[in-house]
This record gives C-alpha cells, sequence and structure tokens, in this order.
C-alpha cells in the first residue's frame, strides 16, 4: 500500500474515494476505494458476484454508483452527459462476450466510433484500423463479418476496436472467460505486449499466470469489498487475509 | 458390399466426393414426396386432387371464358364472365377521377415505381440522388393526385379502385414505420413523460379497433375542430391509418429492441457514442432487421385493411366490385369481381412477402450460426 500513497496525487489516472452501490436493495460495492496511477495494470481478482465486473463497469459508468467520487483523468462522474462522454472517450473496454457489432465488417467495426466520436475523417480512421488490426495480428479479417471469426479473434478484433479510440485507460472484464483454452493465449498474447507499450489497464480476470506476469498490483475482492491489495509477488507468496488465503487455494490447487 | 475401403494414413484423409443416391432430382423425389408409405400416399391423393379440380378450374378461367362483351347476356353461360372486369377495368383502377387527367394517376404511379426502386434496391444506379427524389416523392405524388399549383384540383371523393388503396397503403407504410420506430424508442425513454406518453398511445389505438378510428374520422372528427374548417376527408384517413399501424409497428419494432444482447449498446456506450449514435449505427440497423418479418406483416395488414374504408364511403376495389356486382345488367358475377380483386391483393402481398425474404437474405451477415 505504502508505494501508491508515495506517489503524488499529480499522475493519478483513476480515483474512487469511498463509492457505494446497490442494486435495488442489495448492497453490491461497499466504501471502494482506489487509486491508479498512468501506466499502472491491476489485475481485479475474486470469487464470482464479488463486484469485480461492477466495480470496473462504474468507471465508464455503464453502471451507475449512489455515493462516493469516481474521477476519471480528471473529470468526475456525475449525471453530466458531457462528463460521461468525456470519460467514455478516453476510456476503451473489452468485454467477457465480446459485444462486436455483428452487422459491420471487422474494419467497420474499427472506424465507427473514431469516424463518428473523434471525428477522424474516414481514410485515416482506416488507416490507423488497419495499423491496430496489425497489431493484433488479424489484418487479413479486415473485411469479414465477426460472425465468421473464431472466438479467439473476435476478441483481439474488440480489443483493436478499443485502441482505435486511442484510450488512455483500457478496462478488461473477463476478457478471456468465454473462449476456448486454445484461444485464451493469443488473447493473452495480445494483452501481455498492450501491457508493455505502458497503457493503464485495469482487468478483471482469472488468469493468475497473466498477473504474476504483467500486473504491478493484485486486488483481491469478496462480497463487494476490496479484501486485499498488494503486489503479485506479495499476493500470491505472502496472502494477508483468510479469504485471499482460500481463494487462492481453490483456484491454484488444480 | 464388395467395395474395397481405402485406408489412409493417419492425418492424411481427403475430402471425398458424397455417395451416389444423395443428390439430383431423383434423390429430391424420394426424399420429399415418397420417403414414406404416408409420404406417398399424400402425394398421390394430392396429384388426384389437382386432377379433379385443375381442369375444370382452367376450363372456366380460360377456354369457355367470354372476353367481350357489353352485358350478362354476351357471356357463355359455362365460363368465366371475363368481360365484365374489362367493361369496368378503369374504374376498378382509377374509381371516379376524371377520365382526361388520369395520366397523372399513371406518371404518379410510374414516379412511385422509380421512388420505391430507389428505396428498397441498392444496386440502383445513382442511389443517392434517386434517394433524395425518394424523399421527394409523397409531395410530388401528393401533387399529381390531388392538383393545385397549375393542375387542375380533383377532389379526393373521387379516388377509387387501385389507386385509392395504393395512396392508403404507401402512405401508411412510409409514415408508420418511422413513426413505429419513435414511439418504440420512447416507450423504453427513461424520461417518464415521454415514456407513458408512448405507452397509453399505443395501447388506446391497439385497444380500439380501425373501424371505430375510421368513424371518428369521418365523422367525429369535425366536432372537435373549430367550426368553418374543412379537412379533407382522404387526409383524415391517411392519418387514422398511419397511427393505428405504427402503434402495431412500435411492438413490433419492440420485440426487436428487446431481443438484442445488452451488450451491444453496452459496447457503443463505452466507445463514446451518444444515444442518436449508438441507435442509429448499432441498435436499429440489428433491431429493425430481427422485426422484418412483424414490420412486413404489419404493412401486409396494413395494406388489407385499407379495403374498410368502404364504411366511410370510400370505394377501394373491394367497394367498387361489390358496386358492380348489383349492377342489373351483370348480375349474378360476383365469383369474376372477386377473383379479380382476391388476385390483385394476392400479387401486392405475395411481392411484399418475397421482398422481406430476399432482404432478410441479404442482411445476413452470418452471425446466426
Amino acid at each position: 500500500m505504502s508505494e501508491t500513497q508515495s506517489n503524488s496525487t499529480a499522475d493519478l489516472c483513476i480515483e474512487i474515494r469511498n463509492m457505494d452501490k446497490w442494486y435495488g436493495d442489495f448492497h453490491v460495492l461497499k466504501n471502494i476505494n482506489l487509486e491508479v496511477r498512468k501506466g499502472e495494470k491491476i489485475v481485479i481478482c475474486g470469487p464470482s458476484g464479488s463486484g469485480k465486473s461492477t466495480m470496473i463497469r462504474c468507471i465508464n459508468r455503464l453502471e451507475e454508483h449512489q455515493k462516493g467520487d469516481i474521477i476519471v483523468d480528471g473529470t468526475e462522474l456525475t449525471n453530466d452527459l458531457k462528463n460521461i462522454d468525456a470519460v467514455r472517450r478516453e476510456v476503451g473496454m473489452v468485454f467477457q462476450h465480446f459485444n462486436l457489432f455483428p452487422h459491420l465488417t471487422v474494419l467497420e467495426n474499427c472506424t465507427l466510433a473514431p469516424i463518428w466520436v473523434r471525428k477522424v475523417p474516414k481514410a485515416e480512421a482506416e488507416a490507423t484500423a488497419m495499423e491496430f488490426l496489425e497489431r493484433v495480428k488479424i489484418p487479413e479479417q479486415a473485411n469479414k463479418y465477426p460472425g465468421q471469426l473464431s472466438g479467439g479473434q473476435q476478441q483481439r478484433v474488440a480489443i483493436a476496436r478499443s485502441l482505435c479510440m486511442r484510450p488512455n485507460i483500457m478496462l478488461f472484464d473477463e476478457p478471456t472467460s468465454a473462449l476456448d483454452p486454445e484461444m485464451i493465449k493469443e488473447v493473452l498474447d495480445t494483452m501481455v505486449s498492450l501491457a508493455e507499450e505502458g497503457i493503464t489497464m485495469l482487468c478483471v480476470t482469472h488468469e493468475m499466470g497473466f498477473a504474476k506476469k504483467v500486473a504491478d498490483r493484485v486486488i483481491f475482492m469478496d462480497e463487494g469489498e476490496i479484501i486485499e491489495s498488494n503486489s503479485p509477488h506479495e499476493f500470491f507468496d505472502n496472502p494477508q487475509h483468510d479469504r485471499t488465503k482460500l481463494f487462492l487455494s481453490q483456484i491454484l490447487d488444480h | 458390399m464388395t467395395m474395397t475401403k481405402q485406408t489412409y494414413a493417419p492425418g492424411t484423409h481427403p475430402s471425398l466426393p458424397p455417395p451416389k443416391n444423395t443428390i439430383g432430382f431423383t434423390f429430391w423425389l424420394k426424399e420429399n414426396l415418397f420417403s414414406s408409405a404416408t409420404n406417398s400416399i399424400v402425394t398421390l391423393v394430392s396429384i388426384y386432387l389437382l386432377y379433379l379440380a385443375l381442369p375444370s378450374a382452367i376450363n372456366w378461367l380460360f377456354i369457355d371464358a367470354t372476353y367481350v362483351g357489353t352485358t350478362r347476356k354476351d357471356c357463355a353461360p359455362d365460363g368465366a364472365c371475363l368481360a365484365f372486369i374489362g367493361e369496368r377495368f378503369n374504374l376498378f383502377v382509377y374509381g371516379f377521377y376524371p377520365a382526361e387527367l388520369r395520366w397523372r394517376v399513371n406518371l404518379a404511379t410510374i414516379l412511385l415505381a422509380v421512388a420505391g426502386a430507389a428505396v428498397l434496391w441498392d444496386k440502383i444506379p445513382a442511389r443517392k440522388h434517386m434517394l433524395k427524389f425518394a424523399l421527394a416523392y409523397p409531395f410530388i405524388g401528393a401533387w399529381l393526385l390531388s392538383g393545385g399549383l397549375g393542375l387542375e384540383p380533383v377532389g379526393t371523393h373521387l379516388f377509387g379502385g387501385l389507386m385509392l388503396t395504393l395512396t392508403i397503403g404507401v402512405t401508411g407504410i412510409v409514415g408508420s414505420l418511422p413513426l413505429g420506430i419513435l414511439l418504440a424508442l420512447g416507450r423504453q425513454s427513461n424520461l417518464p413523460i415521454i415514456k407513458y406518453f408512448c405507452i397509453g398511445f399505443i395501447e388506446f389505438i391497439r385497444g380500439v379497433p380501425l373501424i371505430t378510428l375510421l368513424f371518428v374520422a369521418s365523422t367525429m372528427l369535425s366536432y372537435f375542430l373549430p367550426p368553418g374548417t374543412t379537412f379533407d376527408l382522404l387526409m383524415r384517413v391517411l392519418i387514422m391509418v398511419t397511427l393505428f399501424a405504427s402503434a402495431y409497428m412500435a411492438e413490433v419494432i419492440r420485440g426487436g429492441l428487446q431481443a438484442l444482447p445488452k451488450g451491444q449498446l453496452e459496447a457503443a456506450e463505452s466507445l463514446g457514442l451518444n444515444y442518436p449514435q449508438a441507435m442509429r449505427f448499432i441498435i436499429l440497423p440489428q433491431a429493425l432487421k430481427i422485426s422484418i418479418p412483424g414490420i412486413v406483416n404489419t404493412f401486409i395488414g396494413l395494406y388489407k385493411d385499407s379495403t374498410l374504408v368502404i364504411v366511410i364511403g370510400l370505394l377501394d376495389p373491394l367497394g367498387i366490385g361489390r358496386a358492380s356486382v348489383a349492377d342489373s345488367d351483370w348480375l349474378g358475377l360476383s365469383t369474376e369481381v372477386y377473383l379479380f380483386v382476391a388476385v390483385f391483393f394476392f400479387i401486392s402481398c405475395f411481392g411484399m412477402a418475397r421482398y422481406s425474404l430476399y432482404l432478410e437474405n441479404k442482411l445476413n451477415t452470418g452471425h446466426k450460426r
């Protein structure tokens, strides 16, 4: 914890303070406090239903929080649509089920938002899109429809689609959970190479190998609370909390 | 089964052609018409029924039919009296539209075909300009049909027959789709006023028979309007039919909207698209595609419901048919008349149905696996 506090607040990228969220009567997120520095890679893990997806979905306001503050890149998330749009332009998101637009080609998936949100000329947007499709190693699929691609390819397109908006922050919501085992690696490789480029990443995942390899910090959540937050080394080798130990013993025993 | 089974080393098995007798016409016959004893019996019975019905129907309609004549007496007793249809053809097509001005109806119909082609067929040359023309067509069409601005005015009480059906059908179709989209989106709005207005409108219109609305349009509306205002009867009918169809359309489209995974809107939002952009580029194209069968169903229903205008004194082909059947020179010809009307409606509706299939095929991008 001390390493985050020693940094000045100037390079803070995401700041969540005393945030609470309810679904109806159900208290899903309880007093969440989280500070993310620019370029930091954070892996969030925890049992299902612990609120990890909900938490990162609050960061681009796909979910609304009811108490506390969320400040992303200096913009506070309130009901103000302008602020929400401003944050969403800077924050990319990759979903568990890809959520590609099935009626558009891969290239159109990648250029739609830059053209209409960033007002980039079409030719330039297409050049950028091809660049990112090459980065995720599927430029040859540009004119196909998402339904014609494998799951792993679709997820890489989804990553490229987010990158085309040139976001400062990328959120990954269980990006490999819906994939066949043989496709997980190609997506993780893409994410590792992305991490090496210094973009800020928050990643909800059960891929502990990925966490060990790229994370600066691992956060463990349970029942809507952040239970533990530590460097991967400390987190895996020296977990502090009983619930963390239990969780780790359950996922690592196999 | 003396065929020697060829063996391949693992990993070298090539793709082989399918076995014989699984493709071709005889296979199709066997598979579809004579696949089992029951199926064979059904096939043979069907062929026998066709043998009984078809020859006499063809005899009546074509071979024994009378094509020319001026009264019922000119017609052969055993054949269809198509002379009557020929005699009344102009009435069926143009209603009571003045004969010397019928070129305007013809021109409007041709232009309608051009505008329709621009909208429905995306490979038409210079489509951008054609679409602009299609946008202007409602005004051009209305001007040609009802006159004014240099053309001799024709009262809408003279409209009738096929042109009346087309006027009501096309206006209703063109008007109800955008209105239905707005109502469907409004019904899902977060703003309670918009939401409950849309729900109220949809439920009210759906809960009232079209005939009632037409009666309201023809009689009661004048009580609500300021005294002295005249509001064209056909115009009122067009508005009522459009509103009626739009309520159904809204529910069909709502079905399509709800069939979309929530992730589509979330993905659009996470990319920074605002609400209108997300609807226009992501949600509506997919929701409307899913709704095509229901939309076309509503169109066909609306088109056929246009025959109900008979209750307020407008004569569509069916109305003209009924009036014609009562003509003392041509008594006893209801079969011919209703058959003619049925063929007209069938061709239009079947055309719409086929177009919707074509559209569904074209928009299928392979995500339905």
